[in-house]
């Protein structure tokens, strides 16, 4: 199962501060160490909003508006991601607690969310229903 | 925490750290049965603490210092008797204390790869080499292994005992082979990981729910085997090949279970991030500079396939081409067959089957239904209908899958109408 580890921004992250080589050292040690251990899938750090574009609907059915960033709540926003593959929810909550505070300053925060698998997105009711059906005839076939 | 979840937490911290504390400790007794009992000592008497104290700041690094201070108090132990002296005797030469704290993180990589050097030996027969791989560097349990490859718990169990007692007896070295050595026992780590991935992959029999776990322990002992051996160019085209496959994972059967040939499958589903992964490892493996091995050319043909967009963009001259590299490294029949199949996409049905009726003679491949199945199909494009059906009939009795057959017989019928493709 995938779980994507999010970083939330701060006020220095979103005023464009880079980080202190102490934490970037930190990050790169625990970033092998994810490598190492075969879990990680993919890990980016994002852009300060500055740069960013907003597009919402106000409007149902409407047409999108778009906005120009900086956006203000930075605890809203999101600095970097970390994507890995690992066997159950409590491993990822260990990497996720392995990883250094993002930030340093009190402001540092993660989360942990886990990823959508295509089986959770079957919506189709009759594939599902063809699916369970089948299951169950393979278990009906073992026991026989 | 509850005590339950504090067990759970343990469990994972033991499953995230047991490969490198089984490898480190057996760096330390050479025998990796020892080195299971006394990392499994370990992660007992974190069972009985940590729910008190906590669990520590580096856990890891804990039940190294603790599984190791139990290993040297073996080794005094095992120093005052004298008959234990004499097996263990170069070990207490070679080892002393202040290795314990010396263990810097390139030589847990080390111990890593001596370990997976030892689990995939060659005198374990194949099924032996699996499961101890899955025991001792996937951190499996005996009961996950039995499910995955539809064994009872006993056997496995059985097997795993049986293959830590033939490595002991055969006195097999906990090291890195020597150079003249290391291609071919290379070869045989990389086939233990394929052969999880296929038994995984192609879910030939049983219940599709426990098979996943195989390709997913396949594919990150891969990765973690390229970081801790990059100057391979194999293993590079291994995890290539494996990511690229495992990005069709969930394509390949649709929801009654039957299987969807790869170019009746959804390309919008393939898993896009994998695919790249995969297109990397193959990179890494090309820039190391030698001639492609077999695993990076299946891979670059799997890459072909992944970067087309639709079928008919498929690059077929260049897949034949690498068909034709592959089946001068490692010839086989059936990479032949394949071959004549993408030298018919690539030039027409007509040369494709100059190669298939080469093959007919082959004795390895009699009663291999896909050959005469690749025959039909490509006797259908010529319109040779007849002849067609004939090959689709052989095939669908040489078949024992029912699914198969069905669809053989489906297309032998098609013939009879004349209405084939």
């Amino acid at each position: 199962m995938r779980f994507m580890m999010i970083v939330k921004a701060t006020t220095d992250s979103e005023a464009g501060v880079m980080p202190s080589q102490e934490l970037i050292d930190a990050m790169q040690k625990y970033n092998e160490e994810l490598v190492k251990a075969g879990v990680l899938l993919a890990a980016d750090g994002l852009q300060p909003s500055s740069s960013a574009i907003r597009i919402s609907y106000p409007e149902p059915g409407g047409k999108p508006k778009m906005m120009d960033g900086p956006f203000t709540e930075a605890k809203e926003l999101i600095a970097g991601y970390t994507l890995i593959e690992v066997k159950s929810r409590e491993e990822a909550i260990e990497w996720a607690l392995r990883m250094p505070d993002p930030h340093g300053f009190g402001q540092g925060e993660i989360e942990l969310r886990q990823v959508f698998e295509a089986e959770d997105l079957m919506e189709n009711p009759e594939t599902l229903a063809k699916e369970t059906a089948l299951r169950m005839q393979v278990q009906e076939q073992k026991k026989a | 925490m509850s005590p339950s979840e504090a067990h759970r937490t343990i469990e994972t911290i033991w499953r995230m750290e047991s490969a490198k504390l089984i490898a480190g400790l057996t760096r330390m007794v050479r025998d990796v049965g020892l080195a299971e009992d006394l990392a499994q000592d370990a992660l007992v008497i974190a069972l009985e603490r940590w729910p008190e104290t906590g669990i520590p700041d580096n856990p890891g690094a804990w039940l190294m210092t603790t599984a190791k201070r139990r290993a040297i108090d073996f080794i005094r132990r095992s120093k005052l008797r004298d008959q234990k002296y004499e097996e263990i005797g170069h070990t207490v030469d070679l080892y002393t204390e202040d290795d314990v704290d010396r263990t810097l993180d390139g030589e847990i990589d080390d111990d890593l790869l001596r370990l997976i050097f030892m689990t995939c030996h060659p005198v374990l027969s194949q099924d032996a080499r699996v499961a101890l791989t899955l025991r001792l560097l996937c951190g499996l349990t005996t009961d996950e292994i039995a499910r995955s490859f539809l064994a009872a718990e006993s056997t496995v169990a059985q097997r795993i005992v049986r293959a830590k007692r033939t490595l002991s007896a055969e006195k097999v070295p906990f090291e890195v082979p020597a150079r003249e050595e290391l291609k071919d026992r290379m070869s045989a780590v990389l086939e233990v990981i394929y052969l999880m991935f296929n038994e995984g992959y192609s879910a030939t029999s049983g219940d599709h729910w426990t098979r996943p776990l195989l390709c997913q322990e396949a594919l990150r002992l891969g990765r973690i085997l390229a970081e801790i051996a990059p100057y391979e160019p194999e293993v590079h085209g291994l995890v290539a090949l494996m990511e690229i496959q495992a990005s069709r994972l969930k394509t390949r059967v649709n929801a009654k279970g039957e299987p969807i040939l790869l170019m009746d499958q959804n390309r919008a589903k393939w898993d896009q991030l994998l695919i790249r992964r995969g297109l990397a490892a193959l990179e890494r493996s090309r820039k190391l500079g030698r001639t492609l091995g077999p695993y990076s050319l299946q891979a670059a043909i799997s890459a072909c396939h992944a970067q087309a967009r639709s079928e008919a963009e498929t690059d077929w001259i260049r897949i034949a081409a690498l068909y034709e590299a592959l089946a001068r490294s490692t010839p086989s029949p059936i990479v032949e067959l394949n071959r004549a199949v993408a030298i018919s996409m690539a030039f027409g049905p007509v040369f494709g089957l100059q190669i298939v009726d080469e093959l007919n003679t082959e004795p390895s491949l009699k009663g291999y239904h896909l050959l005469p199945s690749v025959r039909g199909d490509l006797l259908a494009k010529l319109g040779r209908h007849d002849e067609a059906r004939t090959e689709f009939e052989r095939a669908a009795s040489m078949t024992r899958n029912t699914r198969e057959r069905e669809l053989l017989l489906q297309r032998a019928a098609e013939c009879g109408l004349g209405t084939s493709k």
